[in-house]
């Protein structure tokens, strides 16, 4: 710790790998202050503009709301809350295309502001100095700051470690080119930024605090040694300019030789980082109750005529921001929100400025040339040479074209910090980072798949011993059951014996009797079960007809035959069936054809509607079940009638007969039930 | 009007390979300069029948392989890595080696070499020095015939005779090669290296040998300027950025330590380093050749191990090997030790503990 | 003589190193199956059936058997490979029979038509749905393996599987299929159009 203070002091810096000096482009806005704007007409704001959860909507359409209230709420901890950013009437909550590089839609309130700025009630601190901590961190936690970087993690969250804090560093690097916003908002609110620094000190109460800026902002330097010279435990530090310096983990190795462990964070060892225009936005809320409402947004790229920075209200449209910055046309447009090294191209010129949106960047077409001349990697090593985080960027590339998962993440694929270093020396000009993004989604969405599958499997497996020891269960019950039984039989009581013999003669009658009706009732049974088989028969044919649905004409027409040519004799047995099974199939029928009616117009249907439609649903699938059996029935039944045709002495045809009869008879019963309640039903529903 | 979507860095420094490739063939021309000036035309011509069969077979290829959504061919045909290797090759080969040599090394170098491994960027082996020694191993004869300097000859070798020695075997007035070599005493001339050698199983050692005229007033009379010029391409290119420092320093560094220990064992039967440097193609492999990132190691440790390797390999082969230069076989065995090297030279990832874990893990 | 030799010594060594391979054998035995686990952890788990067999377990077990390997469908050609790969086969195309797309989809029920039957219920292989006789069923989404097991026992039709729509935590990085929006030239220049057109899409966010 004592040396690499004697080193900060001194100005010698670590180094870290690589790094790349891209033309910095910072001449287009540096020399002009920050500008306010105009109100916007209307102003879009994403319910999650941070790394988190997004929080619960407090407002609805045509609230009025006030600057500065909340309009989400959760009790989360990565959850953050956003303000409105004046006041203002709500028109809308619904999905709109947010700031994101998917192009995708999410949940976002529309403002349309009323120009009269009209604030909530603020609690102005006049001596922060007295705050506690905690009062500090719900502050900062109610005014919706997430770090304004670029990654936008929740700064109480971050502030909040348990680990003692050795080094607060203040990340004003600003390595990415063209964008100089927290350059100017150091230059002009140096000393608000500072009041910021020591409010976040407050809470973490670090030993030392290290401003760390590139040696390519003169004036903020200047700007902050003359607020900080008169304190002793900051260092204001000037390093040189390589990108990408602002990165966390290369900034910590830059000031102070230490290297986050991979997969850990800064705080393991005491280190915090903060952008520089988090701390004013914390000084904002804290002193001012002011809470994250707008931003330093740099507009810049030589499509515009007047780049400059400017004051954007969170959820302004972009569009508004280029036209008032005099946007010319391109052609393709090519709009990126962030930097021209880690920003991302919009999809739209209608997206909204979010807390982490730090610049627009609109290059003309000479600028930022859109050709993608891919050619194959001739491994030459210059992105290895370049990588921040000593990947070996090639390799990597090949593993990410053939998706190697397991290679990839041995070759450490998750500690690229997608800088773009490696992709901006490609001579082939592969889109390095590109491939990197595509397989560390893959991987991700790899992983949550193997996750769920193995969730999926333990609930399997649950389930399967569930069923298991229900079915064992099920068992012992029933063998209880009948071992209670089976001992109040063997039991030697007057009721018992009493029992015993009634069963033994019940048995007795019963079988008297089978044997009776076996030899007398033969050929009776037979016809009847005969004459049964086929009124089913002939109704299933109607079902056929009636349904329409799969059974083809074909079968409907042996059906229709075979009926006719068996029918005849036992015409009279069937008829009253007959009937009784026409009427329910031709209001099936209907009941048919307004489901499809009802599906169709898609009517708000009553409770009994509604009913009718479920039942008329599910049987129209029995129906459809039906007919698509028609062909076994129909077995069924030709082997019923032959075996009347035969002589019926036969012991086994008896038997067979019988079991024809037993499976007709549970049949016809079905139908009839089936019909009967139908009946009912529609008679209700009508 | 549509917008444009394309992943991030959206900014690039606007290298091209092709660009390099370019850059690397320019820097060639002050060795192919005293090529031409020590020893006449006959290694332009080769280039030129080398770049034309190269760009031949590399268009056929390029056709017969062209994918639906593939890049288009003229872009493929002209990214430069074809004309370097037959520049290279060109550059190798005998001066007056008959035109089918060279045809046969450029379809050679092209075809198997580079697009059979699966084109630009996927060759195991350095094409041009593959097609070298295929060529050297065949053909043994032709590839040995090495011409002596311009100055040393009887014969006045002109364009016209030398283009026809390549394409018939004799000059306009009817000389072959052989007669070309010989000098006006009668005896054949051979390379520097080819001369020490041969004395050197005749029993001569090295100060003798070195009397003899091919040798030249300081190293090896040619051979000398042309590595030099080589060796000005090379830090012409150091210069650009389009090489990194690493191989040739450790390649030359390797050939100095080496050869100064065989040099103190027994200078009578060894060649001092300067000799070592500045004969045969010590420059060309060193800058041109060692440096071709497709065939050789990546990251910085690698590259030093890699030229280490080969500066070991070229130095055993010149004094205990059969052939007397051993560039070639070198840069040939280092391609095949590449993969090995760049697995065990793996760099220490940012935040990782200790790099000798994934090592093992990898092994 | 020296045949003599020569047979004595290749016969010797015969001996010594099948007496070794014995041993390891016997020292080194592996104990259950694991090709079946290795198996049964490349398969979906989505218990679909799908392959004939109830469940990823049984059907793991029947690969392992000389089953054939293309009968997941949830799996995809993916899967396939894998397996391919595990096995040492040649990778087969998706049995024909099983050719369905393979998105990843959830269950969802229609809450109005459930008549709360508890059929689905009782398909579902990782009681991912609740409800109770009577009552309305619902399908916990996260839970759901998108087997589709539940629709064909559903009396009223009432459940839908819906591929699982696309949002920003599970965009995977496809420049290509981003919906670009183009303006008129002329509509560019008046000020705040207030039609800020959405990206409809018909999947349902789960």
């Amino acid at each position: 710790m004592g040396s690499i203070l004697a080193r900060i002091k001194q100005g010698r810096w670590w180094k870290f790998h690589g790094g790349i000096h891209p033309p910095e482009q910072k001449f287009l806005t540096m020399h002009k202050p920050i500008r306010n704007l105009p109100l916007p007409k209307v102003l879009v704001l994403p319910l999650k503009q941070h790394i988190g959860q997004k929080g619960d909507i407090q407002v609805n359409v045509g609230d009025n709301v006030l600057k500065g209230q909340p309009l989400t709420n959760s009790p989360h901890p990565m959850a953050v809350p956003i303000h409105a950013p004046t006041s203002g009437i709500i028109t809308e909550i619904k999905n709109t295309l947010v700031a994101h590089p998917s192009g995708l839609s999410e949940l976002c309130i529309f403002i349309k502001p009323d120009e009269k700025e009209e604030w909530v009630a603020r609690h102005i601190c006049q001596d922060y100095k007295q705050l506690s901590a905690q009062e500090i961190l719900t502050k900062i936690t109610n005014a919706g700051i997430a770090g304004m970087g670029g990654a936008g993690f929740p700064t109480n969250v971050k502030i909040n470690t348990k680990v003692a804090t050795k080094f607060l560093i203040i990340n004003a690097a600003e390595c990415e080119p063209y964008i100089t916003a927290d350059d100017l908002l150091m230059r002009e609110h140096s000393s608000e930024i500072v009041d910021g620094i020591k409010i976040l000190n407050k809470v973490l109460s670090a030993e030392q605090i290290l401003i760390a800026i590139e040696d390519n902002k003169p004036e903020a330097i200047k700007a902050l040694k003359k607020v900080t010279g008169s304190l002793d435990n900051f260092h204001v530090c000037v390093i040189p300019t390589i990108y990408p310096t602002g990165g966390e983990k290369q900034l910590i190795t830059r000031l102070t030789g230490l290297e986050v462990p991979q997969g850990g964070l800064p705080s393991a060892l005491g280190i915090v980082v903060q952008n520089v225009a988090t701390c004013f936005a914390v000084a904002d809320a804290v002193i001012n109750d002011i809470p994250l409402i707008r931003r330093v947004v740099t507009v810049t790229g030589k499509a515009l005529e007047k780049p400059q920075n400017v004051w954007a209200l969170l959820g302004t449209p972009i569009k508004h921001l280029l036209t008032q910055c005099g946007y010319q046309k391109q052609s393709p447009e090519h709009l990126i929100m962030g930097g021209p090294m880690m920003g991302f191209s919009l999809p739209s010129i209608d997206i909204s400025i979010t807390k982490t949106s730090n610049c627009i960047l609109a290059p003309s077409t000479k600028e930022i040339p859109k050709d993608n001349n891919e050619v194959d990697c001739i491994r030459c090593g210059q992105c290895a040479d370049v990588c921040p985080s000593q990947l070996l960027p090639q390799e990597l590339q090949w593993f990410a074209k053939a998706k190697d998962h397991d290679q990839l993440q041995k070759f450490n694929l998750f500690d690229c910090i997608e800088c773009g270093a490696c992709a901006y020396v490609c001579p082939s000009q592969i889109p390095l980072v590109h491939y990197y993004r595509i397989a560390k989604a893959e991987i991700r969405q790899q992983q949550q798949q193997d996750l769920k599958a193995e969730k999926a499997k333990a609930r399997f497996e649950a389930r399967k011993q569930r069923l298991a020891q229900e079915k064992i269960k099920r068992e012992e019950k029933h063998r209880k059951a009948a071992e209670a039984r089976k001992a109040a039989m063997n039991s030697n009581t007057a009721q018992a014996k009493d029992a015993k013999s009634a069963v033994a003669a019940a048995l007795a009658r019963a079988k008297a009797k089978k044997a009776q009706a076996s030899d007398d009732n033969n050929d009776k049974k037979s016809q009847v079960s005969a004459a049964i088989a086929r009124a089913k028969a002939k109704k299933q044919a109607k079902d056929g007809i009636a349904t329409n649905k799969t059974t083809t004409a074909k079968t409907s027409d042996r059906l229709t035959k075979e009926k006719n040519a068996d029918d005849q004799e036992v015409l009279d047995s069937i008829t009253s069936s007959n009937t009784e099974t026409t009427k329910p199939n031709t209001k099936k029928q209907n009941s048919n054809d307004n489901n499809n009616e009802t599906a169709t117009k898609e009517k708000v249907l009553t409770k009994a509607e509604k009913i009718a439609l479920a039942v008329a649903k599910a049987k129209a699938k029995k129906a459809a079940e039906n007919s698509s059996t028609h062909h076994t029935d129909s077995n069924l039944n030709s082997i019923d009638n032959d075996i009347n045709n035969q002589n019926n002495t036969d012991d086994i045809n008896a038997k067979k007969q019988r079991i024809a009869v037993a499976v007709a008879k549970a049949k016809a019963k079905k139908q009839q039930q089936s019909t009967e309640s139908k009946n009912n039903q529609s008679k209700e529903s009508s | 009007m549509a917008f444009f979507i394309a992943s991030s860095p959206h900014e690039h420094n606007r290298n091209k390979t092709s660009q390099l490739m370019r850059l690397v063939i320019y820097a060639t021309i002050p060795g192919v300069f005293a090529q031409w000036y020590f020893f006449g035309w006959g290694n332009l011509i080769q280039i030129s029948i080398a770049v034309c069969c190269a760009l031949l077979t590399e268009f056929t290829v390029l056709s017969l392989r062209e994918k639906p959504n593939g890049k288009a061919i003229k872009h493929q045909l002209f990214d430069g890595s074809a004309i370097l290797t037959a520049v290279l090759l060109g550059i190798a080969v005998p001066a007056l080696a008959p035109w089918w040599i060279i045809v046969i090394g450029a379809v050679f170098a092209i075809l198997v070499v580079k697009q059979l491994y699966g084109g630009l960027g996927h060759n195991p082996f350095n094409p041009a020095m593959a097609a070298y020694v295929l060529l050297l191993v065949s053909f043994p004869v032709q590839m040995t015939n090495w011409q002596p300097p311009l100055s040393l000859m009887s014969t006045h070798l002109d364009f016209a005779n030398t283009l026809s020695t390549i394409l018939t075997g004799y000059t306009n007035e009817g000389y072959s090669v052989a007669q070309l070599r010989t000098h006006i005493d009668g005896y054949t001339m051979a390379t520097p290296l080819d001369t020490l050698k041969t004395n050197l199983t005749l029993g001569l050692t090295i100060d003798e040998s070195r009397k003899n005229m091919v040798f030249g007033e300081n190293f090896a009379l040619g051979w000398e300027w042309i590595n030099l010029g080589f060796l000005a391409g090379g830090l012409f290119l150091l210069a650009k950025k389009a090489i990194h420092w690493s191989t040739p320093v450790s390649f030359l560094l390797s050939i100095l330590i080496f050869t100064f220990i065989a040099y103190t064992i027994n200078p009578g039967m060894n060649a001092p380093t300067m000799f070592h440097w500045l004969s045969g193609g010590t420059m060309l492999g060193a800058f041109f050749i060692l440096t071709d990132p497709v065939s050789g190691a990546t990251s910085v440790k690698g590259r030093l191990v890699f030229g280490a390797l080969a500066g070991f390999i070229f130095v055993i082969i010149r004094h205990l090997g059969g052939y007397p230069d051993g560039v070639a076989f070198a840069v040939l065995l280092c391609n095949m030790a590449a993969p090995l090297i760049d697995l065990y030279t793996k760099p220490r990832t940012y935040g990782q503990i200790n790099s000798n874990n994934t090592t093992k893990e990898l092994t | 003589m020296s045949i003599l030799i020569a047979i004595l010594v290749l016969g010797g060594m015969c001996l010594f190193f099948g007496a070794l391979l014995g041993y390891a054998a016997v020292k080194f035995k592996v104990e259950g199956d694991p090709l079946v686990e290795q198996l049964d952890a490349l398969l979906p788990q989505t218990q679909c059936g799908q392959c004939g067999y109830p469940g990823c377990k049984p059907y793991a077990q029947a690969i392992a058997n000389g089953e054939a390997i293309n009968k997941c469908a949830p799996g995809g050609e993916d899967t396939i490979k894998k397996i391919a790969n595990l096995m040492g086969v040649d990778v087969q195309p998706l049995d024909e029979s099983h050719a369905q797309d393979n998105t990843p989809k959830v269950a969802f029920i229609i809450e109005e038509d459930c008549i709360g039957c508890t059929k689905c219920i009782q398909a579902c292989p990782v009681d991912a749905i609740i409800g109770a006789a009577k009552q309305m069923h619902t399908i916990i989404a996260d839970e759901c393996t998108g087997c589709d097991l539940c629709v064909a026992p559903c009396p009223v039709d009432c459940i839908k599987m819906i591929p699982i729509a696309q949002t920003t935590h599970n965009w995977q990085w496809d420049l290509n299929r981003i919906n670009v929006k183009t303006i008129d030239a002329d509509d560019y220049s008046n000020k705040q159009s207030n039609n800020v057109k959405t990206n409809t899409t018909e999947e349902v966010n789960v």
